[in-house]
Formats: structure tokens, sequence, C-alpha cells
């Protein structure tokens, strides 16, 4: 098991942050343990081939066109949940006046404004239900992040 | 006349936008292993800090903030199978490349790929911290506020992370 000590003054030493002190001892820990001198090596080898390495940088453009990526699809999504309620509203509107319509006219049977109420009815709980999980699901899920 | 977002917010926000955006791309192409999803991914985590941009404390570090936001979403998206990896997302720095002996480049392309699959090999909380510290350069005392967590155990996931590392490169030469 390798001590946390050793850890911390080799990534002192490795990062060049490792004070002469520190140093003197960091190095007697390794003349005086070979297990330690080997893990050392090896974690400096993987340090150096890393060194040498970078994440792809992408071409020019995507820097120079980042943020208006992200503005054009913040814009987007307010426009969206502009016609969704503008969409719900006029759907709305026109189902209220269709069966009001429908419940007003003398020529048709009760079975069917029976009916028709009880599909509205039946809409609008549901429509509720949906709508207080989503405030409920949005202010107490502490993992709403997560993906389950 | 603005539209959409508000002026001021917009102004703000954008500043913050261009100034973290390089660090959250390669933190997530870190993550990922791909363009198109790093850059996808980066943006969308841009969009959701907007959306809560009230519960951002301005006293902290902005990416500091927005980095959990951007974790899980790119832990999400690897924890998702249906995504196609790519696997192309280290390059040799200036001075590795300027080799002109055609061996030497051979062998420096198929230890990228050796690298890139040992990489894609550690778990999650191994990935990041070699991305934080070896890739971005953080310092230890950034990632321990990042990560919220002493730079001491900093310094220890960053050694078991490199023998985890160091563990896969043998096995795949």
């Amino acid at each position: 098991m390798i001590n946390e000590k050793f850890v911390v003054l080799m990534e002192k030493y490795l990062s060049n942050e490792i004070s002469n002190e520190e140093k003197k001892e960091f190095e007697e820990m390794l003349s005086s343990d070979s297990n330690l001198k080997a893990e050392f090596e090896e974690q400096k080898k993987i340090k150096e081939v890393l060194n040498k390495m970078k994440l792809k940088n992408p071409s020019r453009e995507v820097w120079d066109s980042y943020w208006m990526g992200i503005y054009n699809r913040i814009e987007r999504g307010i426009a969206w949940v502009v016609i969704s309620i503008g969409a719900l509203i006029f759907f709305g509107y026109a189902s209220y006046e269709i069966v009001n319509a429908f419940i007003k006219d003398t020529q048709a049977p009760p079975l069917a404004k029976i009916g028709i109420a009880m599909l509205v009815f039946g809409g609008l709980i549901l429509l509720f239900s949906i709508i207080r999980e989503k405030i409920f699901t949005s202010k107490r899920d502490k993992y709403k992040e997560i993906q389950r | 006349m603005e539209s959409g977002i508000q002026k001021s917010n917009k102004e703000y926000f954008e500043m913050l936008v261009k100034q973290n955006m390089k660090q959250a791309y390669f933190t997530a192409l870190g993550f990922v292993g791909s363009h198109d999803a790093a850059l996808d991914l980066s943006q969308e985590a841009f969009i959701r800090a907007y959306k809560n941009f009230s519960k951002f404390d301005k006293k902290r570090k902005f990416f500091t903030w927005y980095y959990k936001i951007l974790k899980n979403l790119c832990l999400n998206f690897i924890r998702d199978k249906t995504h196609k990896r790519e696997n192309h997302f280290l390059e040799f720095d200036n001075e590795t490349l300027r080799s002109d002996n055609l061996s030497e480049k051979i062998e420096n392309s198929e230890l990228i790929s050796i690298m890139e699959q040992a990489i894609e090999g550690l778990d999650g909380d191994e990935r990041e911290i070699i991305i934080l510290r070896e890739f971005e350069g953080h310092s230890y005392k950034e990632i321990s506020e990042i990560l919220n967590i002493p730079i001491g155990t900093v310094m220890s996931k960053l050694f078991y992370a490199r023998k985890k590392l160091g563990e896969k490169l043998r096995s795949k030469v």
C-alpha cells in the first residue's frame, strides 16, 4: 500500500512544486524503498507520454461560431415555448367553441353530449395531473440531471 | 431591439461563454472522445446553465458551477450505449510532430491510438482527473475546487488514475 505522504511528495516533484526540504525527503524515500522507486519511475514515464499529447484542437470556425450556436439554440428554445403556448391557447379555445356548440345543439343525441363532456373532463384531469407531476419533479428531484 | 434573450443578461452570459468555451469543449472531448458530441454537449451545458443562471452564486467561479452540469451530461452520454464512439480525440503537441522520420510517425500514431483506448477504458472519475490535470492543466487547487475534494485526495486520485492508465497501456502494448 502506497502511503499518502509519498503520493503528495511525488505529485509535487512531478509538477516541480516541491521545496528543497521536501525534495530531500522524497529522494530519501526512493533510495530506501525499491517499490516506491518503481512506482515513481512508472508514474514519471506515463506523465512524460501524456505531456507529449494534447486534446485535438478543432478548426477556428468552431470557436468563431460557438457563441452563436448557443444563442440560436436558446432563442429557438424560447420560440418553441411561445409557439407551444400559442398553439395550446388556440386549440383550447377552438375545442371549447366546438364542444360548446355541440352541447348547445338541440339536434345532437344526449348520449353523444355526455360522451363529449366526459372526454373533455378526462382530458382536463390528465393535463392537470401531468402539469402537477412536472412541477413536483422539477422542485423535488435532486437527481433530475442524471438519466435513469 | 434584442429578441429572445434580454440584453444585459445576454452580454454577461456571452462573456462567460467566450471565457470558458475552450475549457468546456476540451473537458467534454476528454470525456466523450468525439468532436461533434463534445461540441453539442458543451453547448447544451451552457444552455442549461443559462436556464438556471439565477441559481449561480456570482461569488464563485463560473466554470466550477458549470462543470457539474457538463459532467452530468457527459456521463449520461457515455452511459448511453447507443452512441457511436469515435475514439480520435488526442494528437501530439507541435514539438513531437516535427519529426520527419516515417517509422517514428507511425509509432506515434499507434501510441496515440493506444492511449485513447486506455483513457476510454478508465472509469469516469479516473478519466475526469486525468483530463483536468494532464490535458487541461488545472492546478491541484483548481481541481480541488471543481471536484469539491481536498487537495490530498486530488493527488491520490491522480496517482491511482495514472497507475490504472499504466496497467491499461501495458495490456494493450
